[in-house]
Protein backbone atom coordinates (compact mmCIF):
# COMPACT_ATOMS: atom_id res chain seq x y z
CA UNK A 1 0.00 0.00 0.00
CA UNK A 2 1.21 3.42 -0.77
CA UNK A 3 0.24 7.10 -0.53
CA UNK A 4 0.56 8.74 -4.29
CA UNK A 5 0.61 12.44 -5.09
CA UNK A 6 0.55 13.92 -8.62
CA UNK A 7 3.06 16.26 -9.19
CA UNK A 8 2.00 19.15 -11.87
CA UNK A 9 4.66 20.68 -14.70
CA UNK A 10 3.82 22.97 -16.81
CA UNK A 11 6.21 23.02 -19.98
CA UNK A 12 8.23 21.00 -18.50
CA UNK A 13 8.40 23.02 -15.04
CA UNK A 14 7.49 21.58 -11.66
CA UNK A 15 4.32 24.15 -10.78
CA UNK A 16 4.80 25.50 -7.30
CA UNK A 17 1.65 23.39 -6.48
CA UNK A 18 3.27 19.85 -7.53
CA UNK A 19 5.90 20.73 -4.24
CA UNK A 20 2.50 21.36 -1.79
CA UNK A 21 0.77 18.55 -3.02
CA UNK A 22 3.74 15.93 -2.37
CA UNK A 23 4.61 17.78 0.85
CA UNK A 24 0.70 17.05 2.03
CA UNK A 25 1.58 13.41 0.55
CA UNK A 26 4.31 12.68 2.89
CA UNK A 27 2.21 14.29 5.98
CA UNK A 28 -0.21 11.38 5.05
CA UNK A 29 2.38 8.60 4.52
CA UNK A 30 3.90 9.01 8.14
CA UNK A 31 0.31 8.98 9.14
CA UNK A 32 -0.41 5.82 7.76
CA UNK A 33 3.05 4.38 7.87
CA UNK A 34 3.28 3.66 4.02
CA UNK A 35 5.16 5.02 1.47
CA UNK A 36 4.58 8.11 -1.08
CA UNK A 37 5.15 7.69 -4.48
CA UNK A 38 4.92 10.98 -6.72
CA UNK A 39 3.75 10.64 -9.99
CA UNK A 40 5.05 13.31 -12.59
CA UNK A 41 3.44 12.88 -16.17
CA UNK A 42 5.29 15.24 -19.27
CA UNK A 43 6.88 15.94 -22.36
CA UNK A 44 10.43 13.88 -22.72
CA UNK A 45 13.16 15.52 -20.75
CA UNK A 46 11.57 15.51 -17.08
CA UNK A 47 14.17 13.32 -15.36
CA UNK A 48 15.88 16.87 -13.54
CA UNK A 49 12.27 17.83 -12.33
CA UNK A 50 11.55 14.18 -11.07
CA UNK A 51 14.73 14.21 -8.86
CA UNK A 52 13.37 17.29 -7.19
CA UNK A 53 10.87 15.51 -5.96
CA UNK A 54 12.85 13.29 -3.81
CA UNK A 55 13.98 16.32 -1.83
CA UNK A 56 10.18 16.92 -0.85
CA UNK A 57 9.28 13.31 0.61
CA UNK A 58 8.62 11.40 -2.37
CA UNK A 59 10.05 7.67 -1.39
CA UNK A 60 9.75 6.76 -4.86
CA UNK A 61 9.10 8.94 -8.21
CA UNK A 62 7.05 7.30 -10.96
CA UNK A 63 7.91 9.51 -14.44
CA UNK A 64 5.95 8.99 -17.68
CA UNK A 65 6.75 10.85 -20.06
CA UNK A 66 5.84 11.33 -24.31
CA UNK A 67 5.66 14.27 -26.51
CA UNK A 68 1.52 13.70 -26.49
CA UNK A 69 1.66 14.24 -22.75
CA UNK A 70 3.41 17.45 -22.92
CA UNK A 71 -0.14 19.69 -22.78
CA UNK A 72 -2.71 18.25 -19.97
CA UNK A 73 -4.17 15.44 -22.40
CA UNK A 74 -6.68 14.67 -19.83
CA UNK A 75 -8.00 11.38 -21.03
CA UNK A 76 -4.46 10.08 -21.00
CA UNK A 77 -3.41 11.31 -17.80
CA UNK A 78 -6.68 9.99 -16.39
CA UNK A 79 -5.68 6.19 -17.74
CA UNK A 80 -2.23 6.46 -16.81
CA UNK A 81 -3.24 7.43 -13.02
CA UNK A 82 -5.93 5.21 -12.13
CA UNK A 83 -3.41 2.93 -13.96
CA UNK A 84 -0.84 3.74 -10.87
CA UNK A 85 -3.57 3.77 -8.36
CA UNK A 86 -4.31 -0.30 -9.22
CA UNK A 87 -0.80 -1.03 -9.87
CA UNK A 88 0.29 0.37 -6.32
CA UNK A 89 -2.70 -0.49 -4.28
CA UNK A 90 -2.90 3.07 -3.85
CA UNK A 91 -4.51 3.58 -0.31
CA UNK A 92 -5.17 7.45 -1.27
CA UNK A 93 -3.87 9.79 -4.14
CA UNK A 94 -3.67 13.62 -3.95
CA UNK A 95 -3.76 16.06 -6.47
CA UNK A 96 -3.48 19.88 -6.42
CA UNK A 97 -6.68 21.78 -5.85
CA UNK A 98 -5.94 24.05 -9.36
CA UNK A 99 -6.97 24.03 -12.12
CA UNK A 100 -5.59 20.86 -13.84
CA UNK A 101 -5.98 18.83 -10.75
CA UNK A 102 -9.61 20.09 -10.26
CA UNK A 103 -10.19 18.88 -13.90
CA UNK A 104 -8.86 15.20 -13.56
CA UNK A 105 -8.93 14.36 -9.80
CA UNK A 106 -12.77 13.94 -10.44
CA UNK A 107 -12.46 12.05 -14.01
CA UNK A 108 -9.79 9.70 -12.16
CA UNK A 109 -12.32 9.02 -9.38
CA UNK A 110 -15.27 8.16 -11.71
CA UNK A 111 -12.92 5.77 -13.50
CA UNK A 112 -12.11 4.26 -9.92
CA UNK A 113 -15.59 4.43 -8.62
CA UNK A 114 -13.59 6.25 -5.73
CA UNK A 115 -14.82 9.23 -3.42
CA UNK A 116 -13.33 12.63 -3.79
CA UNK A 117 -12.62 15.58 -1.12
CA UNK A 118 -12.30 19.03 -3.40
CA UNK A 119 -10.21 21.81 -1.78
CA UNK A 120 -8.85 20.22 1.51
CA UNK A 121 -7.09 22.24 3.75
CA UNK A 122 -6.12 19.35 6.32
CA UNK A 123 -5.52 16.21 6.47
CA UNK A 124 -5.22 13.63 8.87
CA UNK A 125 -5.50 9.74 9.92
CA UNK A 126 -8.15 8.01 12.33
CA UNK A 127 -7.50 4.37 13.36
CA UNK A 128 -6.62 3.99 9.49
CA UNK A 129 -8.55 5.78 7.62
CA UNK A 130 -8.20 9.09 5.80
CA UNK A 131 -9.89 12.19 7.29
CA UNK A 132 -9.92 15.48 5.84
CA UNK A 133 -11.52 18.82 6.36
CA UNK A 134 -12.55 21.04 3.35
CA UNK A 135 -14.31 24.36 3.21
CA UNK A 136 -18.02 24.36 1.81
CA UNK A 137 -20.53 27.14 1.47
CA UNK A 138 -17.96 29.23 0.20
CA UNK A 139 -16.14 29.16 3.08
CA UNK A 140 -18.67 29.91 5.22
CA UNK A 141 -19.02 26.40 7.31
CA UNK A 142 -15.79 23.28 7.20
CA UNK A 143 -16.99 20.05 6.45
CA UNK A 144 -14.73 16.91 8.20
CA UNK A 145 -15.26 14.40 6.11
CA UNK A 146 -14.04 10.67 6.13
CA UNK A 147 -13.73 7.85 3.35
CA UNK A 148 -15.76 4.69 3.68
CA UNK A 149 -13.92 2.60 0.94
CA UNK A 150 -10.25 2.93 -0.52
CA UNK A 151 -8.73 4.66 -2.87
CA UNK A 152 -9.20 7.88 -1.04
CA UNK A 153 -8.90 10.96 -3.37
CA UNK A 154 -8.02 14.56 -2.41
CA UNK A 155 -7.29 17.48 -3.86
CA UNK A 156 -5.48 19.68 -1.93
CA UNK A 157 -5.88 24.16 -1.96
CA UNK A 158 -2.92 26.15 -2.82
CA UNK A 159 -1.21 27.57 -0.15
CA UNK A 160 -3.04 24.75 2.79
CA UNK A 161 0.30 23.07 2.61
CA UNK A 162 3.88 24.90 2.55
CA UNK A 163 6.84 23.24 0.33
CA UNK A 164 8.79 21.58 2.71
CA UNK A 165 12.25 19.51 2.11
CA UNK A 166 12.32 16.59 3.71
CA UNK A 167 14.73 14.27 1.51
CA UNK A 168 13.91 10.88 0.93
CA UNK A 169 16.04 8.55 -1.84
CA UNK A 170 13.33 9.81 -4.37
CA UNK A 171 14.12 7.31 -6.62
CA UNK A 172 12.44 7.25 -10.28
CA UNK A 173 11.48 4.63 -11.96
CA UNK A 174 10.16 4.63 -15.73
CA UNK A 175 6.12 4.38 -16.25
CA UNK A 176 4.95 3.31 -19.29
CA UNK A 177 3.22 5.99 -21.14
CA UNK A 178 1.29 4.45 -23.93
CA UNK A 179 -2.41 4.57 -23.40
CA UNK A 180 -5.03 3.45 -26.43
CA UNK A 181 -5.66 6.24 -28.68
CA UNK A 182 -9.41 5.27 -29.28
CA UNK A 183 -9.57 6.72 -25.73
CA UNK A 184 -7.94 10.26 -26.56
CA UNK A 185 -10.84 12.44 -28.10
CA UNK A 186 -9.71 15.83 -26.39
CA UNK A 187 -6.82 17.68 -27.57
CA UNK A 188 -6.00 20.92 -25.26
CA UNK A 189 -3.61 23.88 -25.77
CA UNK A 190 -2.16 26.58 -23.21
CA UNK A 191 -3.14 30.15 -24.68
CA UNK A 192 0.37 31.03 -24.06
CA UNK A 193 -0.50 34.59 -24.69
CA UNK A 194 -2.31 35.52 -22.33
CA UNK A 195 -0.02 34.43 -19.40
CA UNK A 196 0.13 37.01 -17.24
CA UNK A 197 2.83 38.70 -15.01
CA UNK A 198 1.25 37.78 -11.55
CA UNK A 199 0.77 35.00 -9.83
CA UNK A 200 -2.92 33.70 -9.97
CA UNK A 201 -5.28 34.74 -6.92
CA UNK A 202 -5.69 31.11 -5.54
CA UNK A 203 -2.34 30.44 -5.83
CA UNK A 204 -0.48 34.12 -4.63
CA UNK A 205 1.39 34.96 -1.06
CA UNK A 206 0.12 37.79 -1.01
CA UNK A 207 -3.29 39.57 -2.43
CA UNK A 208 -4.41 43.36 -2.75
CA UNK A 209 -8.20 42.87 -3.67
CA UNK A 210 -10.12 46.03 -4.73
CA UNK A 211 -13.95 47.05 -4.02
CA UNK A 212 -16.21 49.57 -5.10
CA UNK A 213 -14.45 51.99 -2.70
CA UNK A 214 -11.95 52.11 -5.61
CA UNK A 215 -14.59 53.80 -7.82
CA UNK A 216 -13.57 52.74 -10.96
CA UNK A 217 -11.29 50.56 -13.05
CA UNK A 218 -9.32 53.48 -13.92
CA UNK A 219 -7.65 53.84 -9.94
CA UNK A 220 -6.74 49.81 -10.38
CA UNK A 221 -3.08 51.70 -11.15
CA UNK A 222 -3.05 52.19 -7.44
CA UNK A 223 -3.01 48.85 -6.45
CA UNK A 224 -1.00 47.91 -9.26
CA UNK A 225 2.13 50.00 -7.88
CA UNK A 226 0.86 48.94 -4.09
CA UNK A 227 1.13 44.66 -5.61
CA UNK A 228 4.19 46.09 -7.50
CA UNK A 229 5.84 47.37 -4.39
CA UNK A 230 5.24 44.07 -2.41
CA UNK A 231 6.96 41.91 -4.80
CA UNK A 232 6.29 39.25 -7.56
CA UNK A 233 4.01 37.19 -5.03
CA UNK A 234 1.59 39.86 -4.73
CA UNK A 235 -1.51 39.07 -7.51
CA UNK A 236 -4.53 41.36 -7.55
CA UNK A 237 -8.15 40.68 -6.36
CA UNK A 238 -11.23 42.20 -6.91
CA UNK A 239 -15.02 42.29 -4.78
CA UNK A 240 -17.92 40.65 -6.73
CA UNK A 241 -19.64 43.94 -7.16
CA UNK A 242 -16.74 45.68 -8.85
CA UNK A 243 -16.22 42.03 -11.33
CA UNK A 244 -20.08 42.32 -11.94
CA UNK A 245 -19.93 46.19 -13.12
CA UNK A 246 -17.26 45.20 -15.69
CA UNK A 247 -14.17 46.93 -13.72
CA UNK A 248 -11.87 43.47 -13.44
CA UNK A 249 -11.89 39.99 -15.00
CA UNK A 250 -14.14 37.21 -13.06
CA UNK A 251 -10.55 35.53 -12.74
CA UNK A 252 -9.58 38.14 -9.82
CA UNK A 253 -12.89 37.41 -7.86
CA UNK A 254 -12.59 36.75 -4.34
CA UNK A 255 -15.59 35.47 -2.52
CA UNK A 256 -18.11 32.81 -2.58
CA UNK A 257 -18.67 33.14 -6.55
CA UNK A 258 -15.24 33.14 -6.96
CA UNK A 259 -12.33 32.32 -5.27
CA UNK A 260 -12.02 31.35 -1.87
CA UNK A 261 -8.45 31.84 -0.49
CA UNK A 262 -6.32 31.88 2.29
CA UNK A 263 -2.92 33.99 1.96
CA UNK A 264 -0.34 34.24 4.19
CA UNK A 265 -1.56 38.35 3.67
CA UNK A 266 -4.36 40.10 2.40
CA UNK A 267 -5.02 43.51 1.37
CA UNK A 268 -8.61 44.71 1.03
CA UNK A 269 -8.84 48.14 -0.48
CA UNK A 270 -12.27 50.03 -0.46
CA UNK A 271 -13.96 46.28 0.09
CA UNK A 272 -17.12 46.47 2.78
CA UNK A 273 -16.99 43.04 3.26
CA UNK A 274 -20.08 41.43 2.16
CA UNK A 275 -20.96 37.51 3.59
CA UNK A 276 -19.96 36.01 0.40
CA UNK A 277 -16.63 37.95 0.29
CA UNK A 278 -16.04 37.74 3.57
CA UNK A 279 -16.54 33.54 3.59
CA UNK A 280 -13.89 33.80 0.34
CA UNK A 281 -10.76 35.15 2.47
CA UNK A 282 -11.72 35.11 6.46
CA UNK A 283 -8.80 32.12 6.58
CA UNK A 284 -5.82 34.38 5.38
CA UNK A 285 -3.33 34.35 8.22
CA UNK A 286 -3.56 38.69 8.07
CA UNK A 287 -6.02 40.70 7.00
CA UNK A 288 -5.21 44.44 6.33
CA UNK A 289 -8.34 46.58 5.66
CA UNK A 290 -8.52 50.24 4.17
CA UNK A 291 -12.14 51.73 4.43
CA UNK A 292 -13.51 54.70 4.95
CA UNK A 293 -16.07 53.56 6.66
CA UNK A 294 -15.41 52.94 10.43
CA UNK A 295 -18.58 50.73 10.39
CA UNK A 296 -17.74 48.58 7.29
CA UNK A 297 -17.55 44.64 8.17
CA UNK A 298 -14.64 44.16 6.95
CA UNK A 299 -13.02 46.05 9.75
CA UNK A 300 -14.26 43.35 12.07
CA UNK A 301 -12.58 40.68 10.53
CA UNK A 302 -9.16 42.58 9.34
CA UNK A 303 -6.16 42.42 12.11
CA UNK A 304 -5.15 45.69 10.75
CA UNK A 305 -7.38 48.85 9.90
CA UNK A 306 -6.71 52.19 8.50
CA UNK A 307 -10.19 54.13 8.36
CA UNK A 308 -9.78 56.89 5.86
CA UNK A 309 -9.64 57.81 2.40
CA UNK A 310 -8.07 54.97 0.05
CA UNK A 311 -6.75 57.53 -2.68
CA UNK A 312 -4.63 59.09 0.22
CA UNK A 313 -3.15 55.86 2.10
CA UNK A 314 -2.81 53.48 -0.74
CA UNK A 315 -0.02 55.27 -2.19
CA UNK A 316 1.17 56.08 1.15
CA UNK A 317 1.12 52.46 1.73
CA UNK A 318 2.96 51.33 -1.41
CA UNK A 319 5.69 53.93 -0.79
CA UNK A 320 6.83 53.44 3.11
CA UNK A 321 6.85 49.44 1.57
CA UNK A 322 9.04 50.84 -1.27
CA UNK A 323 11.05 51.86 1.15
CA UNK A 324 11.13 49.10 3.63
CA UNK A 325 12.12 46.75 1.18
CA UNK A 326 14.72 48.91 0.01
CA UNK A 327 16.29 48.61 3.29
CA UNK A 328 16.38 44.86 3.12
CA UNK B 1 -28.90 20.73 -31.08
CA UNK B 2 -30.50 18.76 -28.52
CA UNK B 3 -28.90 19.75 -24.87
CA UNK B 4 -29.40 18.73 -21.71
CA UNK B 5 -28.62 21.14 -18.65
CA UNK B 6 -27.63 19.05 -15.15
CA UNK B 7 -29.19 21.90 -12.05
CA UNK B 8 -29.36 22.23 -8.61
CA UNK B 9 -30.84 23.95 -5.84
CA UNK B 10 -28.91 25.92 -2.95
CA UNK B 11 -28.65 28.35 -0.69
CA UNK B 12 -28.40 32.08 -2.10
CA UNK B 13 -24.43 33.29 -1.70
CA UNK B 14 -25.91 36.09 0.59
CA UNK B 15 -27.33 33.70 3.12
CA UNK B 16 -25.73 33.06 6.53
CA UNK B 17 -25.27 29.59 6.97
CA UNK B 18 -25.80 28.20 9.88
CA UNK B 19 -24.80 24.31 11.08
CA UNK B 20 -28.19 22.49 12.12
CA UNK B 21 -29.06 20.43 15.13
CA UNK B 22 -27.39 16.81 13.98
CA UNK B 23 -24.11 18.39 13.17
CA UNK B 24 -23.48 17.39 9.80
CA UNK B 25 -26.09 19.54 7.95
CA UNK B 26 -27.11 22.84 7.46
CA UNK B 27 -30.09 24.40 9.28
CA UNK B 28 -32.44 25.80 6.43
CA UNK B 29 -34.97 27.77 8.08
CA UNK B 30 -34.71 31.12 6.63
CA UNK B 31 -32.40 30.31 4.12
CA UNK B 32 -33.70 31.56 0.63
CA UNK B 33 -33.01 28.56 -2.22
CA UNK B 34 -31.95 29.88 -5.72
CA UNK B 35 -30.91 28.13 -9.49
CA UNK B 36 -27.16 27.39 -8.45
CA UNK B 37 -25.46 30.33 -9.98
CA UNK B 38 -23.20 28.63 -12.10
CA UNK B 39 -26.17 26.49 -13.26
CA UNK B 40 -27.42 29.93 -14.81
CA UNK B 41 -24.59 30.26 -17.38
CA UNK B 42 -25.26 26.74 -18.44
CA UNK B 43 -28.84 27.34 -19.42
CA UNK B 44 -28.23 30.64 -20.89
CA UNK B 45 -25.53 28.73 -22.72
CA UNK B 46 -27.97 26.03 -23.69
CA UNK B 47 -30.68 28.06 -24.87
CA UNK B 48 -28.13 30.52 -26.73
CA UNK B 49 -26.78 26.91 -28.94
CA UNK B 50 -30.39 25.98 -29.35
CA UNK B 51 -31.42 29.46 -30.77
CA UNK B 52 -28.16 29.72 -32.77
CA UNK B 53 -28.98 26.14 -34.17
CA UNK B 54 -32.35 27.02 -34.95
CA UNK B 55 -33.58 23.63 -33.91
CA UNK B 56 -33.60 21.21 -31.34
CA UNK B 57 -34.62 21.61 -27.81
CA UNK B 58 -33.42 22.10 -23.83
CA UNK B 59 -34.21 19.65 -21.00
CA UNK B 60 -33.00 20.36 -17.44
CA UNK B 61 -32.26 17.54 -15.22
CA UNK B 62 -31.99 17.53 -10.86
CA UNK B 63 -31.18 14.97 -8.22
CA UNK B 64 -33.34 15.61 -5.67
CA UNK B 65 -36.44 16.17 -3.49
CA UNK B 66 -40.17 18.24 -4.13
CA UNK B 67 -38.65 21.31 -3.67
CA UNK B 68 -36.17 21.05 -6.72
CA UNK B 69 -39.49 21.30 -8.89
CA UNK B 70 -39.33 25.30 -7.39
CA UNK B 71 -35.99 25.51 -9.35
CA UNK B 72 -36.00 23.14 -12.33
CA UNK B 73 -39.57 25.94 -13.02
CA UNK B 74 -36.70 28.76 -12.64
CA UNK B 75 -34.82 27.63 -15.53
CA UNK B 76 -38.04 26.73 -17.73
CA UNK B 77 -39.13 30.21 -16.89
CA UNK B 78 -35.63 31.16 -18.42
CA UNK B 79 -36.61 28.96 -21.58
CA UNK B 80 -35.68 25.61 -21.02
CA UNK B 81 -38.35 23.73 -22.60
CA UNK B 82 -38.70 20.24 -20.39
CA UNK B 83 -37.81 19.16 -16.83
CA UNK B 84 -36.83 16.11 -15.57
CA UNK B 85 -36.84 15.98 -11.48
CA UNK B 86 -34.71 12.53 -10.59
CA UNK B 87 -36.57 11.93 -6.94
CA UNK B 88 -33.61 11.00 -4.58
CA UNK B 89 -31.30 13.42 -2.02
CA UNK B 90 -27.52 14.25 -3.97
CA UNK B 91 -24.76 12.32 -2.15
CA UNK B 92 -21.88 14.61 -0.15
CA UNK B 93 -19.72 13.38 -2.54
CA UNK B 94 -19.69 13.79 -6.53
CA UNK B 95 -19.61 10.27 -7.93
CA UNK B 96 -22.88 8.76 -5.87
CA UNK B 97 -25.03 12.13 -7.51
CA UNK B 98 -22.65 11.24 -10.78
CA UNK B 99 -24.05 8.02 -11.13
CA UNK B 100 -27.83 8.94 -10.96
CA UNK B 101 -27.46 11.65 -13.15
CA UNK B 102 -25.62 9.50 -15.91
CA UNK B 103 -27.72 6.41 -15.40
CA UNK B 104 -30.62 8.87 -16.43
CA UNK B 105 -28.96 10.77 -19.59
CA UNK B 106 -29.09 8.63 -22.76
CA UNK B 107 -26.40 9.14 -25.02
CA UNK B 108 -27.59 9.15 -28.30
CA UNK B 109 -30.16 11.76 -27.75
CA UNK B 110 -27.94 14.11 -26.52
CA UNK B 111 -25.40 16.54 -28.23
CA UNK B 112 -24.43 18.41 -25.48
CA UNK B 113 -24.38 17.89 -21.76
CA UNK B 114 -23.98 21.52 -19.64
CA UNK B 115 -23.30 21.90 -16.54
CA UNK B 116 -22.63 24.91 -14.07
CA UNK B 117 -18.90 24.65 -13.10
CA UNK B 118 -19.79 23.80 -8.97
CA UNK B 119 -22.77 23.89 -6.74
CA UNK B 120 -22.05 26.47 -4.07
CA UNK B 121 -23.43 24.14 -1.40
CA UNK B 122 -20.53 21.20 -1.67
CA UNK B 123 -18.36 23.40 -3.73
CA UNK B 124 -17.22 19.92 -5.10
CA UNK B 125 -16.75 20.79 -8.75
CA UNK B 126 -16.82 17.31 -9.46
CA UNK B 127 -20.21 15.86 -11.18
CA UNK B 128 -19.69 17.29 -14.36
CA UNK B 129 -16.29 15.43 -15.27
CA UNK B 130 -17.27 12.49 -13.65
CA UNK B 131 -20.95 12.26 -15.79
CA UNK B 132 -18.11 12.61 -18.33
CA UNK B 133 -16.53 9.58 -17.41
CA UNK B 134 -18.72 7.57 -16.70
CA UNK B 135 -20.74 8.23 -19.88
CA UNK B 136 -17.49 8.09 -22.06
CA UNK B 137 -17.91 12.02 -23.13
CA UNK B 138 -14.93 14.29 -23.98
CA UNK B 139 -14.97 17.07 -21.53
CA UNK B 140 -13.99 20.43 -20.61
CA UNK B 141 -14.72 21.86 -17.24
CA UNK B 142 -14.51 26.25 -16.19
CA UNK B 143 -15.58 27.15 -19.53
CA UNK B 144 -15.22 30.78 -19.79
CA UNK B 145 -16.11 30.76 -23.81
CA UNK B 146 -17.68 28.02 -26.45
CA UNK B 147 -18.06 27.61 -30.01
CA UNK B 148 -19.98 25.05 -31.84
CA UNK B 149 -19.88 24.75 -34.84
CA UNK B 150 -21.34 21.56 -36.63
CA UNK B 151 -20.33 18.95 -34.22
CA UNK B 152 -16.83 20.48 -33.49
CA UNK B 153 -16.64 22.47 -29.97
CA UNK B 154 -14.49 24.71 -29.52
CA UNK B 155 -14.19 25.76 -25.14
CA UNK B 156 -11.84 28.19 -23.50
CA UNK B 157 -11.11 27.06 -20.06
CA UNK B 158 -9.53 29.56 -17.35
CA UNK B 159 -6.49 28.00 -16.13
CA UNK B 160 -3.93 30.14 -13.77
CA UNK B 161 -2.58 32.96 -15.51
CA UNK B 162 -4.52 31.96 -18.58
CA UNK B 163 -6.86 29.95 -20.86
CA UNK B 164 -6.34 26.86 -22.01
CA UNK B 165 -7.98 25.65 -25.73
CA UNK B 166 -9.75 22.39 -25.47
CA UNK B 167 -11.55 20.71 -28.82
CA UNK B 168 -13.43 17.87 -29.05
CA UNK B 169 -16.42 16.63 -31.41
CA UNK B 170 -19.81 16.17 -30.16
CA UNK B 171 -21.51 14.73 -28.19
CA UNK B 172 -19.63 16.03 -25.28
CA UNK B 173 -19.69 18.09 -21.39
CA UNK B 174 -19.62 21.20 -20.38
CA UNK B 175 -19.18 23.03 -17.61
CA UNK B 176 -20.27 26.56 -17.26
CA UNK B 177 -17.88 29.31 -15.41
CA UNK B 178 -19.23 32.98 -14.63
CA UNK B 179 -17.68 34.57 -17.46
CA UNK B 180 -19.61 32.60 -20.22
CA UNK B 181 -22.47 34.68 -20.59
CA UNK B 182 -24.87 36.96 -19.41
CA UNK B 183 -28.24 34.98 -18.04
CA UNK B 184 -31.39 36.14 -18.79
CA UNK B 185 -33.79 37.05 -16.44
CA UNK B 186 -37.09 34.90 -16.68
CA UNK B 187 -39.88 37.26 -18.60
CA UNK B 188 -43.46 37.25 -17.13
CA UNK B 189 -44.69 35.53 -20.17
CA UNK B 190 -41.43 32.85 -19.12
CA UNK B 191 -42.75 32.73 -15.94
CA UNK B 192 -46.22 31.99 -17.32
CA UNK B 193 -45.46 29.28 -19.65
CA UNK B 194 -43.18 27.42 -17.36
CA UNK B 195 -46.24 26.57 -15.42
CA UNK B 196 -47.51 24.25 -18.35
CA UNK B 197 -44.21 23.28 -19.33
CA UNK B 198 -43.88 19.33 -19.15
CA UNK B 199 -41.70 17.85 -16.05
CA UNK B 200 -41.58 14.52 -15.59
CA UNK B 201 -40.79 12.59 -11.95
CA UNK B 202 -38.69 9.65 -11.94
CA UNK B 203 -38.12 7.84 -8.49
CA UNK B 204 -34.17 7.36 -8.76
CA UNK B 205 -33.31 6.58 -4.88
CA UNK B 206 -30.68 8.51 -3.03
CA UNK B 207 -27.50 8.80 -4.06
CA UNK B 208 -24.66 7.13 -2.13
CA UNK B 209 -21.42 8.50 -1.18
CA UNK B 210 -18.09 7.12 -1.18
CA UNK B 211 -17.03 9.74 2.31
CA UNK B 212 -19.37 10.76 4.95
CA UNK B 213 -19.61 13.92 6.42
CA UNK B 214 -18.45 13.67 9.85
CA UNK B 215 -19.33 17.18 11.14
CA UNK B 216 -19.63 20.46 10.11
CA UNK B 217 -18.71 23.39 11.73
CA UNK B 218 -18.39 27.15 11.85
CA UNK B 219 -15.14 28.67 11.01
CA UNK B 220 -12.69 29.73 14.33
CA UNK B 221 -13.63 33.45 15.04
CA UNK B 222 -11.10 35.92 13.99
CA UNK B 223 -9.27 37.74 17.10
CA UNK B 224 -10.78 41.07 17.19
CA UNK B 225 -8.23 43.54 15.25
CA UNK B 226 -7.32 46.57 15.85
CA UNK B 227 -7.79 50.11 13.95
CA UNK B 228 -4.31 51.35 13.50
CA UNK B 229 -5.11 55.27 12.72
CA UNK B 230 -6.90 57.29 10.39
CA UNK B 231 -5.67 58.46 6.78
CA UNK B 232 -2.14 58.37 5.50
CA UNK B 233 -0.49 59.47 8.72
CA UNK B 234 -1.08 55.70 9.90
CA UNK B 235 0.71 54.28 7.01
CA UNK B 236 4.11 53.92 8.67
CA UNK B 237 2.86 52.32 12.20
CA UNK B 238 0.81 49.95 9.92
CA UNK B 239 4.07 48.49 8.05
CA UNK B 240 6.28 48.52 11.64
CA UNK B 241 3.04 46.20 12.96
CA UNK B 242 3.06 44.23 9.27
CA UNK B 243 6.85 43.65 9.82
CA UNK B 244 7.14 42.85 13.19
CA UNK B 245 4.09 41.98 14.78
CA UNK B 246 2.32 39.90 12.36
CA UNK B 247 5.89 39.16 10.50
CA UNK B 248 4.46 39.21 6.90
CA UNK B 249 6.44 41.67 5.23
Amino acid sequence: MNVLAFAEQRAGTLRQVALETVTAGRALADGLGIELLAVLLGPPRLADEAERLGRYGADRVLLGTADTLGEYAPEAYTELLARAVQEHAAKALILPASAQGKDLAPRVAARLEAGLASDVTELAVEDGRVVAVRPVYGGKLLARVGFKMDPALLTVRARAYTAAENPRPGEVEGMTPEVDPEKLRTRVRLAAAEKRERPDVAEAEIIVAGGRGMQGPENWKLLEELADALGPGAALGASRAVVDAGWRPHAEQVGQTGKVVAPPLYFAIGISGAIQHLAGMRTARCIVAVNKDAEAPILKVADYGIVGDLFEVVPRLAEEIRKLRSEG
Amino acid sequence: MNIIVCIKRVPDSESRIVVGGDGRSIDSQGIKFVLNPYDEYAVEEALRLKEAAGAGSVTVMTLGGEESKETLRTALAMGADQAVLLKGQPSDDGFGTAEKLAAAIKVGEYDLVLFGKQAIDDDNLQVPAMVAELLGLPCATVVVELKVEANKVTAEREVEGGHETVEFELPGVIAAQKDLNQPRYPSLKGIMAAKKKPLEEVDVGDAEARLEVIELMKLPERAAGEVVGEGPDAVPELVRKLREEAKVL
